[in-house]
């Protein structure tokens, strides 16, 4: 149910890594929890970034998140479609709604996060809670 | 129950009839006045007074008779839903009834008067509601002394937080980190990063309170204190609160109390027993003063004694001569939060009702209080999803996870009770609970009132199960029938364009 080539969070984002950059989202399951965003703050290119810190925040008519980051690195590019249509974050999660896109400082960081499968356990077991 | 559906617009009843803009009734020459002829000569008031003083025409200014001025805004003033309406269940809000004696006393001519710049010696009556306003909240909550002048619970906060700041800054070193629960109200974690400190949450346990071993991982050297609201946002009491305080005071923290469900203790327990060494009040959610339409609000701070050189300045204080005045010699303070003595007007009216109920009054509100959420959650569980089933307080969250099944959210359910005439409960707050359904019925209920309140709850309940669809496309009986939420955050439309 999730992509498998992506790696996630606890905190529902999800990393895809390419050799030394990693692109940053948040999954289907958060974007269907917050409903219907509409509102995203974002960091400016070259910002640095440490693992579990603030990397910017979204916003639906329900409630206001943040998101952190799943690693540590630089911002080489952020996703500025989102500035007028924040809803690419609920339609396409995983594709055009990405959010931030990082040059990795070490990227054997990203071991320390869940498969697909790990996270579909998660997010079951919270749904039992 | 026959159901409720939206009527034809043709036919709508005249006092139903949707309202237009003041703008909009507009029709050109129509004056509201109509001034005799002039008897004197004509002057010009460009002449005598210089034409860059002249104002000309203000475009769209709209042209309406008297009566069509009174008719808009006495129609306008009926859509209003109040706590002198019907039940407003809005969960952490305490939407309780605000007496008329309150009213009666805020308008005696020497309080409602009283120029605020006025000297002492001519303000002692005044000065001394303030200074026993003041005693009265130190003695509810077993604190030392008490600052009126933040003029919201925000605001108490913010000034809580600059006082363990100045406090710990003066011991040393003003710490770098504040320790929030997950299940927090938004505005503690504001108010903690507007003072300088880094905010870090701390997970609920499974029921629903702090987690004693979380708080022992977290709580070092580096931490200024602990933020903690109780009974929390669930409604349930930290019944590990005296271990929560030790543990914050052993590495030398400080315990901060966001006292915005003190509704749930008035009368029957003090935080100052807790261990808590800084708390808000909101005067307007516990202490009756009004809520809704601006208030104004206030929000006191109550301190331990060795805290008590950081309050705001000035304070009300009573000299050697039998004298009240206000006190601006307190080199320690953080200053001045809230021009004058704050929202005056709030505590006047949280001191007649304090007064009114008297200490036996306050504790039988209290009591109530809890018993109508209690009867509330009891004839509800067996509907609704209860995640956290610690015994409730003041209020209770149940989730919609069962409704849910059938496409119907917690926002769904909250229109549909429109169409029943309740105001909805406080919907997908608190966080740490999907879904959530937050009902806070306070003490003013009645039961044939929350019985009514229940019996809409359960008909709704029935409803997603035989139609979902009435339910998702509620409310049906208003003016205005279901508003796209999102479109209007999207893309506001701020201004009305002719």
């Amino acid at each position: 149910m999730y992509p498998v080539e992506l790696q996630y969070t606890k905190d529902h984002e999800w990393l895809r890594v390419d050799e030394s950059t990693g692109t940053i989202g948040i999954t289907d399951h958060a974007q269907k929890e917050l409903g219907d965003i509409v509102y995203v703050e974002l960091p400016k290119d070259g910002e640095r970034m440490t693992a579990k810190e603030t990397l910017g925040s979204v916003e639906s008519v329900k409630a206001v998140s943040d998101v952190y980051s799943p690693v540590s690195g630089q911002v080489v590019a952020v996703n500025s479609k989102l500035q007028d249509k924040p809803e690419l974050i609920n339609t396409d999660p995983y594709g055009e709604g990405w959010l931030v896109r990082l040059r990795l400082t070490d990227p054997r960081e990203a071991e320390g996060l869940m498969s697909s499968e790990e996270y579909e356990a998660y997010v079951q077991g919270k749904a039992a809670h | 129950m026959a159901k409720m559906l939206k009527p034809p617009s043709s036919a709508r009843p005249h006092i139903t009839r949707n309202e237009d803009l003041i703008f909009e009734l507009s029709a050109p020459g129509k004056v509201g006045a109509d001034l005799a002829p002039l008897d004197v000569p004509a002057a010009s008031a460009a002449e005598e007074l210089g034409a860059e003083l002249v104002r000309g025409e203000i475009e769209g200014f709209p042209e309406v008779s008297e009566l069509e001025v009174i008719r808009h805004f006495t129609r306008l003033s009926t859509w209003n839903y109040g706590v002198d309406t019907g039940l407003y269940p809005l969960g952490s809000c305490t939407m309780k009834y605000n007496p008329r004696v309150n009213e009666v006393v805020a308008r005696l001519e020497g309080v409602a008067t009283l120029h605020p710049y006025a000297p002492d010696e001519l303000a002692q009556g005044c000065l001394r509601v303030l200074y026993e306003t003041a005693r009265c909240l130190a003695e509810i909550t077993g604190m030392d002394a008490v600052s009126l002048q933040p003029a919201a619970g925000a605001q108490g906060e913010l000034t809580g937080i600059l006082m363990i700041r100045a406090h710990l800054a003066d011991r040393g070193h003003p710490r770098k980190t504040i320790l929030i629960p997950d299940s927090a109200h938004g505005t503690n974690p504001a108010s903690v990063a507007i003072s300088g400190y880094e905010v870090r949450n701390l997970k609920s346990n499974a029921r629903g309170c702090l987690d004693l071993s979380e708080l022992g991982r977290a709580m070092t050297e580096d931490v200024a204190g602990l933020m903690l609201t109780i009974p929390n946002t669930l409604g349930i009491f930290e019944t590990d609160i005296r271990k929560i305080a030790e543990l914050v005071h052993a590495k030398g923290g400080l315990l901060y109390m966001d006292g915005a469900n003190m509704n749930a203790l008035v009368g029957v327990a003090q935080p100052a027993a807790f261990g808590v060494d800084v708390m808000h009040l909101n005067l307007h959610k516990t202490f009756t003063t009004p809520h809704g339409g601006g208030g104004p609000g206030s929000g006191p701070v109550a301190v331990r004694k060795f805290l008590e050189p950081y309050l705001p300045s000035p304070l009300v204080a009573h000299g050697q001569d039998g004298r009240y005045f206000l006190d601006f010699d307190r080199a320690k303070s953080i200053g001045r939060v809230r021009s004058f003595c704050g929202n005056f007007g709030m505590a006047v009216r949280a001191l007649a009702y304090i007064l009114a109920n008297g200490a036996e009054g306050l504790r039988q509100t209290t009591e109530d209080a809890v018993l109508n959420a209690n009867y509330v959650r009891e004839r509800l569980k067996d509907l609704f999803a209860l995640p956290y089933d610690s015994p409730s307080l003041h209020e209770c969250v149940f989730s919609d996870s069962r409704q849910a099944a059938k496409g119907v959210r917690t926002g769904d359910i909250a229109k549909r009770l429109i169409d029943y005439g309740f105001h909805p409960y406080t919907t997908s707050f608190p966080l740490i609970v999907p879904g959530a359904m937050m009902i806070e019925p306070t003490e003013s209920a009645s039961k044939a009132e929350l019985d009514a309140f229940i019996e809409a709850m359960r008909s709704i309940v029935q409803e997603v199960e035989e139609d979902a669809e009435l339910v998702l496309k509620a409310p049906h009986t208003t003016r205005v029938t279901r508003l796209d939420e999102t479109a209007a955050a999207r893309k506001p439309v701020l201004r009305w364009k002719p």
